[in-house]
């Protein structure tokens, strides 16, 4: 007996519910693996899978072997220059195929390396933003669509009928099928005009014609006023929103207080914006703007690498995204965003000042503003001028937080208000 | 009547049709050699299956757990970056024979690999007396399938994190959860679900027994005549577990049973390696060879079998860089090769030390052969002095007393005995896997269960041995002794490792 199967369309994945475990197992190294790697990414490359690797010692399996010590009497194959009783310096074969038995335990140094997938490395990443799973889904989706008419198809479902189109196929297909009969009837009828002329009305000549013009009548008759192939529906296709184009204003505060974690805690925050513009932008521009008493727009790596000390002054970042969004972006083809991240401190004086630039240069041209505090301490006073700003305008949103899952509340108001 | 036979397309891509037409030439021609195989099922699959096959050790079926996912990761890394290629063919020893081919295979490895695996492995599997006192061909994808279900239905009971603990003390007791010496009963689904509940209640009862005997007093007399238990050792540590830890409960013990019967399946494949292989290999080689000569193949789709069959038996030599070892495919190859030249065409020399095998019918050598040997056993007896010379095989002492390695042994007269029993020696699980065994449980006194490593040729053991040991007391549920015994009979505790009150 003899049988071929073929297998290729049975479920893939097999596997699937197996790397689960192994990531579960193993989920605070990947976790510690997967922060490490954002950490060296760029913001616009938070979209892609990422090669994770765990020290192997970590994940052995272990078994009961030998340690390659005492006697070892191993045959080799190839012998070119030996004879027996020589003595040879160790290793052999100059250090190639040793170590065997080290390897029968399954333990090497080499880190374990493996890939995570795009969908892998964003949950883990989400997690640790504590996202609501709603959210989760809608960033992580690829494209978002939307459904347009595109003309009629001759499948479909019923509740997408057209019936003017059906019926009118249904007209033409019977027009078309009954053709041939009528030319004949007409045929016939002339025939019998002909003959009258001729013949009585009841000779076998006119009759047999009269008989045959009922039976092709009946043949019309019989076509079917409507076919399943004359249903036509109406056709939808999906092709993919939003094609416009967006800035995004990431504005940082690096003075001597911003220290390494708090620019990490940025980093994420500016990150979930961005995946969140992604969904919902083609096109999006960075600007990177940080500053201390002076602002300045710097590329990404300098955003977030370089040390600076001193004092700080808000209100020259925000002038100076002022400006850009004046000179660069106002001809109304671009949707503004901002955000800012900052420990809170500013020069005294100059909190009103930020309050009236935001309010009165920035905010009305903006889509959405959102702006965090990094700080365990007092509130001080370029919090409570920002509080003046979000009373008055609704697309500005702020949150004083602590760690990475303060995060997402600062979206809150923008992600209900674009997944409702 | 060769006549009649039309010669086979010669196509780089294969067919369902095409599949059929070679298969069916295959299986005229092994039928011819009288090879007795199971019925064949082959089953065409993606690069994607293979590596899910991979995974779970080849099995359609599988209990979960992360150790197999991460072979799956270690796989897909290797495979998606063109490291390695994945095997050519899986073949699986059940009833009936179930090979994998994969669709990116060209017509040629296709028919290779029928001839390799659903004639060569096959024929093996059902001829072979390891297989058939081991494995029972017919009952074994029910019972994985038996297994997975019933580890799904503890996690669903006790929780997937319980038993995966359970599972990883298991699977390190693979290599010693084996009988080696003896016979088991076979398997059989049926009586297999039928026999677990009754199981279940007996084997608790007669642990309850056992260890109700305990709390008596120790009086003088006990001292005296202590029972030793087990009486005699026991070297199928799971075995042991399965039936006398004391705390482990009925549907763990299943569990440690179906760890157990995994490990007893794939033991066989371990131990006959080059055997295997090289059958395989020699009957594909034959086959396909036998076909050509009747014309059937055309030259271009032999060009393309040798090269990969070159590939597949090279043997590189020890100071080469690719050097990994003996290539079983290659020694078994050309044992098999050699054992048909010897009853074929001997020498002098081979009439010497082959009386039994020169100039007998080969079939019948090669049927006796495969059925009654496993690789150290069939080293032991059939390696010939013209192959260690065809290898140029040498045998080196690494003995870490001394400064220098020893060359013991070179393939000439003096050295042949002694490289083809180092050779056999070192497909001997029973060497090359540390010998451990139950020695003593401390039945008066706090339980604890003594295993008892007698060491070889003074090698210790290796650095996972805690790990392992710790595992074991997880098992058994108090403290773990590991005591060495040296090559000059002292013994001395090796690893310790005691338990508090505790429960996984």
């Amino acid at each position: 007996m003899f049988r071929i199967i073929d297998r290729r369309f049975d479920s893939k994945n097999k596997s699937a519910v197996n790397r689960q475990r192994f990531f579960r197992r193993f989920k605070g190294q990947i976790r510690k693996a997967v922060s490490d790697a954002i950490s060296g990414r760029s913001i616009t490359d938070i979209d892609n899978g990422e090669s994770i690797s765990i020290p192997s010692k970590d994940l052995s399996e272990p078994q009961f072997g030998h340690a390659r010590e005492g006697e070892w009497e191993t045959i080799y194959s190839g012998n070119d220059q030996y004879a027996a009783g020589d003595e040879v310096p160790r290793p052999m074969g100059g250090g190639q195929g040793r170590g065997k038995g080290a390897s029968n335990e399954g333990e090497s140094e080499d880190d374990f390396v493996f890939q995570l997938s795009r969908e892998e490395f964003l949950n883990i990443f989400f997690d640790d933003l504590a996202l609501p799973n709603l959210v989760k889904t809608q960033l992580a989706r690829l494209v978002e669509n939307k459904s347009v008419r595109a003309g009629f198809t001759s499948e479909g479902v019923p509740a997408n009928i057209n019936v003017v189109r059906s019926l009118r196929g249904a007209l033409g297909r019977r027009l078309a099928l009954g053709g041939p009969y009528r030319e004949e009837i007409r045929q016939l009828e002339d025939e019998i005009d002909e003959l009258r002329k001729t013949l009585a009305d009841d000779d076998p000549e006119i009759r047999t014609r009269w008989e045959r013009i009922e039976r092709l009548r009946s043949k019309i008759d019989n076509i079917p006023w409507i076919d399943s192939f004359d249903l036509r529906y109406n056709n939808r296709v999906k092709i993919p929103v939003p094609s416009t184009s967006a800035v995004m204003f990431c504005v940082m505060d690096v003075s001597g207080s911003m220290d390494e974690e708090k620019k990490q805690i940025s980093k994420r925050f500016f990150m979930l914006l961005y995946l969140f513009l992604k969904r919902t932008y083609e096109h999006i521009e960075l600007v990177f703007i940080r500053h201390h008493t002076v602002a300045q727009e710097v590329d990404e790596n300098e955003f977030f690498h370089s040390r600076e000390s001193g004092g700080t002054v808000v209100s020259s970042a925000l002038e100076l995204m002022r400006d850009i969004v004046s000179e660069r972006y106002a001809n109304g083809m671009w949707n503004i965003y901002g955000a800012q991240a900052s420990d809170g401190d500013n020069w005294e004086n100059d909190s009103p000042a930020c309050r009236q630039i935001l309010a009165e240069h920035i905010m009305p041209f903006v889509q959405y503003f959102a702006y965090i505090e990094i700080t365990t301490g007092e509130a001080q006073n370029l919090w409570r001028e920002y509080l003046g700003v979000k009373e008055s305008c609704k697309n500005f949103a702020m949150q004083r937080i602590e760690g990475i899952t303060d995060i997402y509340p600062v979206f809150r108001e923008l992600f209900k208000k674009k997944l409702a | 009547m060769n006549d009649r036979l039309v010669p086979l397309p010669a196509a780089s891509e294969w067919t369902f049709e095409l599949l059929d037409r070679y298969h069916a030439e295959i299986a005229r021609v092994a039928e011819e050699y009288g090879l007795d195989t199971y019925a064949n099922q082959i089953e065409i699959i993606t690069s994607e299956q293979m590596m899910d096959a991979y995974a779970s050790v080849g099995m359609p079926v599988n209990y979960h757990h992360w150790s197999f996912g991460k072979h799956f990761l270690s796989t897909e890394k290797g495979y998606a970056r063109g490291q390695m290629g994945l095997a050519y063919e899986i073949v699986i020893n059940s009833d009936p024979c179930i090979s994998y081919l994969m669709e990116e295979n060209t017509m040629t490895m296709q028919a290779l690999v029928i001839a390799h695996a659903a004639y060569g492995h096959n024929s093996f599997f059902k001829g072979n007396y390891l297989f058939r006192t081991w494995t029972n061909a017919d009952a074994i994808i029910d019972y994985f399938l038996f297994a997975r279900n019933y580890v799904a239905e503890c996690e669903e009971r006790h929780g997937e994190e319980e038993v995966e603990l359970l599972l990883d003390s298991c699977h390190a007791l693979m290599n010693v959860g084996v009988d080696r010496y003896k016979r088991p009963p076979k398997l059989s689904l049926f009586k297999e679900m039928q026999r677990q509940k009754e199981r279940e209640a007996y084997l608790q009862s007669q642990v309850n027994a056992m260890w109700r005997t305990l709390p008596q007093r120790e009086t003088r007399e006990a001292r005296t005549t202590e029972i030793r238990f087990p009486s005699e050792p026991q070297e199928n540590l799971l075995y042991f577990i399965e039936k006398n830890a004391p705390l482990l409960e009925p549907w763990q013990r299943e569990i440690v049973r179906i760890v157990r019967k995994v490990a007893q399946y794939f033991y066989p494949q371990r131990q006959t390696q080059v055997m295997n292989e090289g059958w395989a290999t020699y009957w594909h080689y034959t086959i396909l060879n036998t076909l050509y000569d009747q014309g059937l193949l055309a030259d271009s789709f032999m060009l393309e079998f040798l090269q990969y069959h070159t590939s597949v038996v090279a043997q590189p030599a020890y100071n080469s860089r690719y050097y990994s070892g003996i290539n079983p495919y290659a020694l078994g190859f050309e044992m098999w090769k050699d054992i048909r030249r010897i009853c074929e065409q001997p020498t002098d020399e081979d009439r010497d030390w082959f009386p039994e095998l020169a100039d007998t019918d080969w079939r019948k050598t090669f049927d006796f052969a495969m059925r009654n040997f496993k690789d150290e056993s069939f080293i032991a007896q059939y390696l010939s002095p013209k192959l260690m010379r065809d290898f140029k095989l040498f045998s080196v002492l690494d003995d870490d007393k001394n400064d220098k390695l020893k060359i013991a042994a070179i393939h000439d007269e003096q050295g042949y005995r002694r490289v083809r029993k180092i050779m056999s020696d070192q497909y001997n699980l029973g060497s090359r896997e540390p010998n451990i065994q139950v020695w003593n449980v401390d039945m008066r006194g706090d339980r604890t269960l003594t295993l008892r490593h007698h060491e070889y040729h003074r090698r210790p053991l290796g650095r996972s041995t805690d790990e392992v040991v710790k595992h074991v007391a997880r098992l058994w549920g108090f403290a773990v002794r590991l005591e060495a015994v040296r090559d000059d009979g002292n013994v001395e505790i090796a690893r310790e490792i005691k338990l508090e009150k505790r429960r996984h």
